[in-house]
């Protein structure tokens, strides 16, 4: 049987059948519809797999460890900056290793279409020394998940799958094959207790594992070979979606290595090299590959790639820019028209924050110097016209820190917006930092009761938000809450002027749902209502 | 046989149906399809777009090439016109002739009907006249739909109407007919140009 499946729903649907448990995860484009999908898949609600969303990477990563140790199969999705959050826990999980299948997805965002950087998750598997597979279309997608599961078992070490937005949120037709039955509970006898004299011995054992990462990337039948008989003595080495875009430009002549499964199959570099003049590279995101072919050839051997300049050093690869490398681009056939202005994205008409930061703006603008630290967010788009309102984005829950050290410094009035899933993602420890130090710094919690920007998923905090800042020591005169409405500005613009002046930790906290979210609600509750006459 | 469709608009506008519907047609008749998508950020307000191909052989790159699209399907007219790079010479931009203004510099509606004039091929209506004088506002998607079955080729128009009665099935029978009916009145718009 086919379905047409974006590439996240392919790899969910993949491990759903490959027997999955539990798939742990924060929702981050463009990774967010896999979790969604297996959340409501229907025999993944009937095996009761665990899909709730956790409140960070870490968190996530940390939990599907735990199903793992148990036994089963667990999946951790992110986009690839969540791999930063979970970093110490991944890192580490390649030390203790697994037992249960787990497999570690990573969302590239290659161009930056949703994101504030174009970090390659392929560095990740090799720093953490562990396997890493790249499928190049939905059904290698589909596919190698139950792969990816019986790898992470055979080696109990865990693997990395990375995709990027453009396999991620593109769509094509999958073949199904039957559903496995999940692992049955085997709680490992062995401890993960990482105390220097053991994580020595469990370390020389990673290390030990490498040839057969290795071996198992040489015989995998997602690198493969495919040579031409005549004509280019070009060699391309073509990871991932790179591939597609390889044999959109040339068709069925080239002599390819595409490689999909890592670590490098370092053999086959070395024979391509041999049979052809120059390499070309084509990977998505950073020079990963690029880099460690340069170390297997040596500086003398010609290899082109996005650090040679014949393929862009950033951005995303397209068909485009690859054909170009290959030397067969088509120009354009119309020149650029004259009269198209940028559209950027920006909060919806009736959205919560935008009377946020109407109300920031007014109160501030009293002050002789003032800065608003933003993070990340539907409320980063305050940093844009007409309200101009931010001073930074850096990562999940910097603003409260940031605030804070530049409080420290002597910036007065130093401000932090942020959101309610993102002040549970990340905010609440700077919070304490905050409280503790006692820092002059105003928070403001924006809560729309939703993970807004990825399309409104659960947020850990709600109704718990005040609870939490009050257990973390904030004052309780200085936890206000107000409601984020045009009409309401008199009270609003009063109580944050009340507040910046107290010179202490204070939270505000504008409450009103998503306009989305509750356009969402609202359909549901009518067809609810039209179901039940 | 291949058809390469860009589909464009404003985030909110409604070009994920218009996919989800060509999809649905062409995953029905066996041709391969690849489709890829814009979610996330600029899906707030901001320039969307969706690459679509259909082909009756395997599709490599989820990417439209350069010069290669015979279709550009747009719900907005500053919109059909940013995607001219990907364009093809004999290629046809079907677009809604009625400006979506969210931004400060949005230039004059003269310029774009200039610029859209100087292309060889190209159908422009507005689309949310004729969804609204079909008494249904929200299926002016559809319309635009409908304008651009007949250059679609690689599917029959019944194909498509098909393909709609599935995909808004699960929505009740007025919305399957709301939306059969604005996307015939696009077909018969498209036919009398």
């Amino acid at each position: 049987m086919k379905r047409l499946l974006l590439g996240d729903e392919a790899i969910a649907l993949g491990a759903i059948h490959a027997g999955l448990s539990g798939v742990y995860a924060y929702p981050g484009t463009p990774s967010t519809e896999i979790t969604e999908f297996i959340q409501a898949d229907p025999l993944a609600r009937q095996r009761g797999i665990h899909s709730r969303w956790c409140s960070n990477e870490k968190t996530a990563m940390e939990a599907a460890l735990g199903m793992s140790y148990a036994g089963k199969r667990a999946l951790v999705c992110m986009k690839h900056v969540g791999m930063n959050v979970c970093a110490d826990a991944f890192v580490n999980s390649a030390i203790t290793g697994v037992h249960g299948g787990l497999v570690v997805l990573a969302a590239d965002d290659p161009s930056m279409h949703s994101s504030q950087n174009e970090q390659d998750s392929r560095f990740y598997a090799k720093f953490a020394m562990v396997p890493a597979m790249e499928p190049s279309s939905q059904q290698e997608a589909y596919d190698m998940m139950a792969a990816a599961f019986e790898l992470s078992e055979t080696l109990r070490e865990p693997v990395v799958m990375r995709v990027v937005t453009r396999l991620a949120h593109s769509r094509a037709a999958v073949e199904i094959t039957e559903p496995m039955d999940e692992k049955p509970l085997d709680v490992c006898t062995e401890r993960w207790v990482l105390l220097p004299g053991i994580a020595r011995k469990r370390y020389a054992s990673l290390i030990e594992k490498q040839p057969l990462m290795e071996q198992a990337a040489a015989q995998s039948p997602y690198n493969r070979r495919e040579t031409c008989a005549a004509g280019s003595k070009l060699g391309i080495v073509a990871c991932g979606i790179a591939y597609n875009y390889v044999k959109e430009a040339i068709g069925e002549g080239g002599n390819i290595l595409k490689v999909s499964q890592y670590p490098l199959p370092a053999d086959e570099i070395r024979r391509l090299a041999d049979e052809n003049d120059a390499i070309l590279v084509a990977e998505d995101g950073q020079p990963v590959v690029e880099e460690q072919i340069r170390g297997i050839l040596g500086a003398g051997y010609p290899l082109k790639g996005r650090l040679t300049g014949d393929l862009p050093r950033t951005g995303e690869l397209t068909p485009d820019n690859v054909a170009q490398a290959l030397g067969v681009s088509t120009a354009p056939a119309f020149p650029s028209a004259q009269h198209v202005a940028a559209r950027p994205p920006q909060l919806c008409q009736g959205c919560g924050h935008r009377d946020v930061y109407t109300a920031l703006n007014q109160v501030l603008s009293a002050y002789p110097d003032y800065r608003i630290f933003g993070d990340i967010g539907c409320y980063t788009l305050g940093a844009l016209p007409p309200f101009k309102a931010l001073a930074s984005c850096v990562d999940m829950g910097a603003s409260i820190t940031m605030a804070k050290g530049a409080a420290d410094a002597g910036l007065f009035p130093s401000v932090a917006v942020i959101g309610d899933s993102t002040f549970t993602h990340s905010g609440m420890t700077g919070l304490l930092d905050a409280v503790n130090d006692k820092s002059n710094i105003t928070v403001v919690i924006s809560d729309n009761l939703t993970t807004g920007m990825t399309g409104g998923q659960d947020s850990a905090g709600t109704h718990k938000l005040e609870a939490i800042c009050l257990g973390l020591g904030v004052e309780p005169e200085h936890v206000r809450t107000v409601v984020p409405l045009p009409k309401n500005m008199p009270e609003i613009t009063r109580i944050l002027k009340e507040e910046i002046d107290y010179p202490g930790v204070s939270v505000i906290i504008p409450r009103r749902e998503c306009i989305q979210t509750a356009a969402r609600h609202a359909r549901e509750a009518r067809k609810q209502k039209e179901e039940n006459k | 046989m291949k058809k390469d469709i860009i589909l464009c608009g404003v985030g909110g506008q409604g070009i994920l149906s218009i996919a989800t519907v060509i999809g649905e047609a062409a995953t029905r008749n066996g041709l391969c399809l690849k489709q890829a998508e814009v979610h996330g950020m600029s899906q707030r307000g901001g320039d969307v777009q969706s690459h679509l191909r259909l082909s009756t052989d395997e599709i490599w790159s989820d990417l439209i090439p350069h010069a290669s699209a015979d279709l550009v399907i747009s719900m907005e007219p500053m919109e059909s016109l940013r995607y001219l790079a990907w364009l093809s010479a004999n290629g046809t931009v079907v677009t809604s002739s009625k400006p979506f203004v969210n931004i400060p510099d949005y230039p004059a509606a003269e310029l774009l009907q200039g610029e859209l004039a100087a292309l060889p091929s190209v159908v422009s209506m507005d689309i949310e006249q004729i969804a609204r004088d079909l008494s249904s506002p929200r299926s002016a998607n559809m319309v635009l739909l409908g304008m651009a079955a007949p250059y679609i080729g690689i599917l029959q128009i019944e194909q498509l109407r098909d393909a709609i009665i599935t995909v808004f099935s699960r929505k009740g029978q007025a919305v399957v007919d709301a939306n059969l009916k604005a996307f015939d009145a696009g077909v018969a718009a498209a036919s009398k140009k």
